[in-house]
């Protein structure tokens, strides 16, 4: 009763166009954006914020990326660590030899870099489908992970491999490096994905959208209804790579610090492949959600065994977790295999009769 | 000119130079190659059958090593704990028939990708809550003296490794063709819906299938195990196989070994004369641009079937 669009008339194509149509939808997106930016800040403590909410920013914004090319372009691909790693060490080699540039403007160049490491690694998408193609994307990442660790100049040639975030100032706050508090990093974090989970909502609800939609549904009846397959595919794996290359520029300045190759090995793909699943393919939301679920999944399974009071051993309790972890998944999957997002639909569809029957 | 030189000169002058010690890299990359078809062979059993992509392979090879070597430590004779292991697989074939691949019928293909991920992570910390994490050695008395034919060095354990892979490929061959279950499972493979209608009880197909999966696993299981030590490590051989797999084609047993032969030599002859120029450990992923290549020229593999496409 409470959730319902009847009454809510459109006057305008501008209205009726509107990303969220109906004004309970924009109230709910307006309460989230009250929490994100004023309530967790001042409410949270130092390891909520770095343990939780930076981590969960970070790989939403990986997820979306890889939404774009799984759920919306249909190609599977499982080198999201490795483009994540070109986005790191760019950011890192820019900033530390022209200190002069803003930071911001690094992460955005670092991105343009991995999505032409990405449009690269996508040119076999035009001959390869489905697994296979998901396995040839293993190239990318195992070539990426080792190229980074052999070539000294991706990581100015320091004895210990690792690239550790500069202290860099923007508007007279310092945002990363060791000095930057949690709050600071928090805050751009959320700034960067607030706009770029804006930007994807909107590109994947118009043309190019649409086009990545058809190619992934039949890509034969799209090259007969007039979408080229070259430039949409490649499209997606770029403009999938860029997200995903901010995302690991974010995660080594706004949330480790300093991180070797290990930090984007193929277990991360697998994760964010896992939370574009878990969330749903084809949704923003979903990759939200998703996110999430997987963040905290194993920040609860740590935690919880201290919090009922059982104590055991260390390795043992590290078996258990990875066994809860593998049976979540599969039960998830098998319970729904469409996502939390259409989870979020049922309810929406459930709010709207709500209290009544009719 | 110097690095045109050292990339496409001095390495076949190196080669032309000792021709021993390329056939001695060659055969090694060969019975390396077998190891890796072992692995393979499992994926593609599994995905000829019910069209799962079973990432958790890796982690069955894993499993089956561990619960070999741990039956033994308790004091199991080899061929008891051998037959043991055998029948704790095929539990494991019927519980993941029974709750997983039950309840996943008629999902898409990545999502039961996904759950066979889920699977690995399961079967991982399963077995080392049950057996311990600590790395094991696997002895079940496999000779591994070396010896020289024509001044080339050879490794008995590796030729016995080699042996029984080609046994196990033989053996799988003629149950494929002779056998009623056999035959059941090509009609499977080709299609389900046909299958059903002429009675076969798809459910006991994939519980024997993931079973042949589950003992091809624990044979590579004791090869691997019996080369490197039982560890957590053995379950990321998986990774190694996936090359072989998109090379040789998913549907192919052939094809498994053949890529299997193909990468492994590749591999070798890559790491020794081309290795030492780019920094070395390039085995990582020089199987899978090498996989690429061939794709680019095959989308389906080597011995794929053919993709047929309509609208």
């Amino acid at each position: 009763m409470i959730y319902r669009e009847s009454g809510q008339f459109k006057t305008s194509y501008g209205a009726d166009q509107a990303i969220f149509p109906i004004i309970q939808d924009r109230w709910f997106i307006a309460l989230v954006l009250v929490i994100a930016y004023v309530a967790i800040p001042l409410l949270a403590n130092e390891y909520l914020l770095q343990a939780v909410m930076i981590p969960f920013l970070v790989f939403a914004l990986a997820t979306i990326g890889l939404n774009i090319l799984t759920g919306y372009a249909g190609q599977v691909s499982l080198g999201t660590g490795g483009f994540m790693a070109v986005g790191a060490y760019m950011t890192y080699k820019i900033t530390t030899n022209i200190p002069d540039i803003n930071i911001f403007v690094v992460f955005i160049i670092a991105g343009l870099i991995a999505a032409g490491v990405g449009l690269l690694f996508g040119l076999p998408s035009l001959r390869i489908k489905g697994f296979y193609l998901a396995v040839a994307t293993l190239a990318a990442q195992f070539f990426l992970i080792w190229m980074f660790n052999k070539v000294g100049w991706f990581y100015n040639d320091n004895p210990s491999g690792t690239i550790t975030a500069p202290p860099r100032e923007f508007l007279g706050i310092t945002v990363t490096g060791p000095a930057a508090t949690a709050e600071t990093r928090y805050m751009v974090a959320l700034i960067i994905v607030t706009i770029f989970a804006l930007a994807a909502k909107n590109l994947v609800r118009g043309r190019i959208g649409r086009s990545w939609m058809a190619i992934r549904d039949m890509d034969i009846a799209a090259e007969i209804i007039g979408i080229r397959p070259l430039q949409t595919k490649l499209l997606a794996f770029t403009i999938s790579s860029f997200y995903c290359g901010v995302a690991g520029a974010m995660s080594v300045f706004l949330w480790l610090g300093s991180a070797e190759t290990e930090a984007f090995d193929i277990f991360i793909s697998f994760d964010v492949l896992f939370m574009v699943i878990i969330g749903g393919l084809g949704s923003i939301l979903g990759s939200f959600l998703g996110a999430a679920f997987i963040t905290l999944v194993p920040i609860v399974l740590t935690n919880a065994p201290q919090l009922v009071g059982i104590e055991m051993p260390i390795d043992l309790q590290k078996h258990i977790e990875i066994m809860l972890f593998g049976t979540m998944i599969i039960f998830f999957l098998i319970v729904e295999p469409n996502g939390l997002a259409r989870l979020w639909q049922i309810l929406k569809e459930k709010l709207r009769l709500w209290p009544f029957p009719y | 000119m110097e690095i045109l030189y050292a990339v496409f000169v001095a390495p076949f002058l190196d080669i032309a130079g000792s021709p021993v010690f390329f056939a001695e890299v060659v055969i090694g990359g060969l019975l390396t190659g077998v190891m890796y078809s072992l692995v393979a062979l499992g994926f593609v059993l599994i995905f000829k059958a019910s069209g799962v992509f079973n990432f958790a392979q890796g982690v069955m090879v894993l499993f089956a090593a561990l619960t070999l070597v741990g039956l033994m430590e308790r004091g199991a004779p080899v061929w008891l704990a051998l037959i043991g292991t055998v029948i704790v697989m095929i539990i494991l074939a019927f519980a993941i028939e029974r709750f997983m691949l039950r309840k996943l019928v008629n999902q898409e293909g990545i999502i039961l990708f996904m759950a066979t991920i889920g699977l690995a992570f399961l079967l991982e910390g399963l077995g080392e809550t049950i057996w311990g994490s600590n790395v094991k050695r696997l002895d079940i008395g496999i000779p591994n003296a070396s010896f020289e034919v024509g001044g080339i060095l050879l490794n008995e354990f590796e030729l016995f490794a080699a042996a029984s892979g080609a046994v196990l490929v033989a053996v799988l061959a003629v149950f494929f063709h002779y056998t009623r279950i056999g035959r059941a499972l090509r009609a499977v493979a080709d299609d389900h819906q046909a299958a059903l209608s002429v009675g076969i009880p798809l459910k006991t197909i994939w519980v024997i299938v993931w079973s042949v999966a589950g003992f091809v696993g624990l044979v590579a299981g004791i090869m691997w195990g019996a080369k490197s030590g039982v560890q957590f490590s053995l379950s990321l051989i998986a990774l190694k196989a996936l090359p072989v797999l998109i090379l040789g084609g998913f549907t192919s047993v052939p094809g498994a070994i053949v890529g299997g032969l193909i990468i492994g030599v590749g591999e070798k002859i890559a790491e020794i004369y081309w290795g030492p120029l780019i920094g070395g450990a390039i085995e990582n992923w020089f199987a899978y641009v090498l996989a690429l290549v061939f794709l680019v020229f095959r989308p389906q593999g080597l011995f794929g079937e053919k993709i047929i496409e309509r609208v």
